[in-house]
């Protein structure tokens, strides 16, 4: 916007045209091939039929409605929506725990910040096939020390109560660094004289965080609930290395009952369509945080990235 | 801000807070690394003696382990896949965005605010939205198994195409207006004013690049059929299916993968800070 008005608004310069033909069309070309192209063939193939290595017929809104009757698709919402939960109520404010921390400047605050933020830049499938073993039922990391401390630890991944729960917990692991990084910084963005106001008027630490900390905070919350949710919603390499979606479906998020319409049962239209459902549902979140957030979220994310 | 919080640090805190604190922090870093001590621990074990109680830290030290598992699957290969991959997506992200980025930012053509938006848009379209359709059309095209569909279809990033304009928007234009009183062209500005001065922008997107292509899972996965063509992660999930009860093995795989990540992680991480922090032109 601001380069507009910079500009002679008297047509365009040639040499501008010129440059931006060649910055810009290899880049089109390809966005057009890998991104627009596929788009639009995904939207025609929802509303198609898929058979024997190509479409069919064209179906109208079945495959939507089929979904409607779907108890697996039902239960892959549910186990998403599970998992979209379990993570960002475990993350969020276990992050800002370590952030409050972290905040103090004490020697080494670097180094922790660094460790609590390793899981976060691990690929997920070594995090996938180490967490795995960790949660092995007889000789796992996990039921060792719930039995140190006397308890018997379930089945996990190969129990259909606890699979989920393990994942959740997972998830959380490798999402608590970065919610951390970004309260961090959140947090070095309140100016240091409104508590030294609160000081004088005497208010204590809980009334100091709840009354201070807390309200400037909120945007940095949002920003990070609606970025928790928009990628928990989309999880599929975690679970698919730690459960493949069972057992008995019970971690069968949406992508991979996706991936297992696509490429199990070639189901091309079908999947196709539960895509786009997971479009529209991430798309509501994301204008719910245009929405909430404002200018705000926005401002302190590209501050943050 | 920093002076303002020590300020309130040492007068708020006192050495025994200072103390919890920090003994509070190290057991939780501490059970947030675990698995990776773990890892290793596990990695380096004579075969034999898996069974015995789970521990963190080393005792056994046997490197045969990394030398078995590197000969039971083909990890070079792997490697050098990876290794390829990683590199050309990197490259092509940091070119395509900073060309567009720059046609964006610095150039005016008719419908670019329009493009920009349309581009923009795209950041939040899900992968499942595009994998379907990428896939039937990367093997209608013969791409599957080869390094042409790994690569082609990841070097346009609608992020790193918004973070190249936002950091060019802050490079002052009188810098471009010098350059081409200079004779500079337009396409000169780019490679010589702009691309040096945005230097913090770009390595923060070569590591966001970085991770993206290194531990890219599901469409590697969709477009490889042939073991020669696995990236690392890939043929990690696959040695895990295969080796899955010899958990040594595993692990020392799974160190193999993960260990270089690491280092650049704690290598690159002042300079993505700094990056982050100062975005833009300062003295």
């Amino acid at each position: 916007m601001q380069a507009k008005s910079y500009w002679s608004k008297s047509g365009y310069r040639k040499d501008d045209i010129r440059a931006a033909f060649i910055c810009l069309a290899p880049v089109i070309l390809i966005f057009a091939a890998f991104y627009m192209l596929p788009m639009i063939y995904s939207a025609v193939l929802s509303l198609a039929e898929w058979g024997m290595g190509s479409m069919t017929g064209f179906v109208g809104f079945s495959n939507y409605l089929a979904m409607f009757k779907d108890p697996y698709f039902w239960n892959s919402l549910q186990v998403t929506l599970v998992y979209t939960l379990g993570v960002t109520v475990l993350s969020l404010p276990l992050g800002l725990l370590v952030a409050l921390g972290l905040n103090v400047k004490i020697p080494l605050s670097n180094l922790w910040r660094s460790l609590y933020f390793t899981p976060s830049v691990t690929a997920t499938v070594a995090a996938g096939i180490v967490w795995t073993r960790l949660f092995d039922p007889y000789d796992g990391l996990v039921n060792h020390l719930l039995r140190v401390v006397g308890i018997r630890g379930p089945a996990w991944l190969s129990s259909p109560e606890w699979a989920l729960v393990a994942v959740i917990l997972v998830g959380a692991w490798k999402r608590l660094g970065f919610n951390a990084m970004i309260y961090l910084a959140g947090l070095q963005g309140v100016p240091g004289e409104l508590y030294e106001a609160a000081l004088v008027d005497g208010a204590n630490a809980w009334q100091r965080f709840a009354h201070i900390t807390c309200p400037l905070l909120l945007p940095t919350t949002w920003l990070l609930l609606i970025m928790c949710v928009i990628d928990s919603f989309q999880v599929f390499d975690l679970v698919h290395v730690m459960t493949s979606g069972g057992p008995m479906s019970s971690t069968e998020v949406m992508g991979l009952y996706l991936y297992r319409q696509a490429f199990g049962l070639f189901h091309m239209g079908y999947a196709s369509a539960i895509a786009w459902v997971i479009f529209l549902l991430v798309f509501i979140a994301t204008l719910v945080q245009w929405k909430v957030s404002g200018s705000g979220g926005a401002g302190a994310y590209g501050e943050a990235r | 801000m920093g002076k303002h919080a020590r300020g309130r640090s040492s007068r708020k805190h006192p050495l025994w807070k200072a103390i919890i604190i920090q003994a509070l922090l190290l057991a939780g870093a501490l059970l947030v690394i675990s698995p990776f001590l773990w890892t290793i621990t596990t990695s380096l074990k004579p075969i034999k003696s898996t069974f015995e109680p789970p521990y963190l830290l080393p005792v056994h030290f046997v490197w045969q382990n990394y030398v078995d598992a590197w000969q039971a699957a083909p990890f070079p290969q792997y490697y050098l896949n990876t290794v390829i991959v990683t590199l050309a997506i990197m490259v092509g992200q940091i070119l395509t965005s900073a060309m567009s980025g720059y046609a964006f930012s610095r150039l005016s053509f008719p419908g670019r605010d329009a493009l920009f938006l349309v581009f923009l848009g795209t950041m939040m379209v899900p992968f499942y939205v595009l994998v379907i359709p990428l896939f039937l059309l990367v093997d209608r095209i013969g791409w599957v198994d080869t390094y042409w569909g790994l690569i082609i279809p990841r070097i346009v990033s609608p992020f790193g195409i918004f973070l190249m304009r936002q950091s060019f928007l802050s490079i002052p234009k009188e810098l471009d207006e010098a350059a081409l009183i200079d004779g500079c062209s337009k396409m000169g500005i780019l490679w010589r004013i702009i691309m040096p001065l945005a230097k913090p922008a770009i390595s923060t997107l070569s590591i966001f690049a970085f991770l993206f292509a290194w531990n890219d899972y599901l469409w590697p996965m969709i477009a490889t059929r042939s073991p020669e063509m696995y990236t690392v992660q890939i043929g990690l999930r696959t040695f895990m299916g295969k080796y899955g009860t010899q958990w040594v093995l595993l692990m020392a795989g799974v160190a193999t993968s993960t260990i270089p990540v690491l280092i650049l992680f704690f290598a690159a991480q002042s300079q993505v800070v700094e990056g982050i922090a100062t975005s833009g032109l300062k003295g």
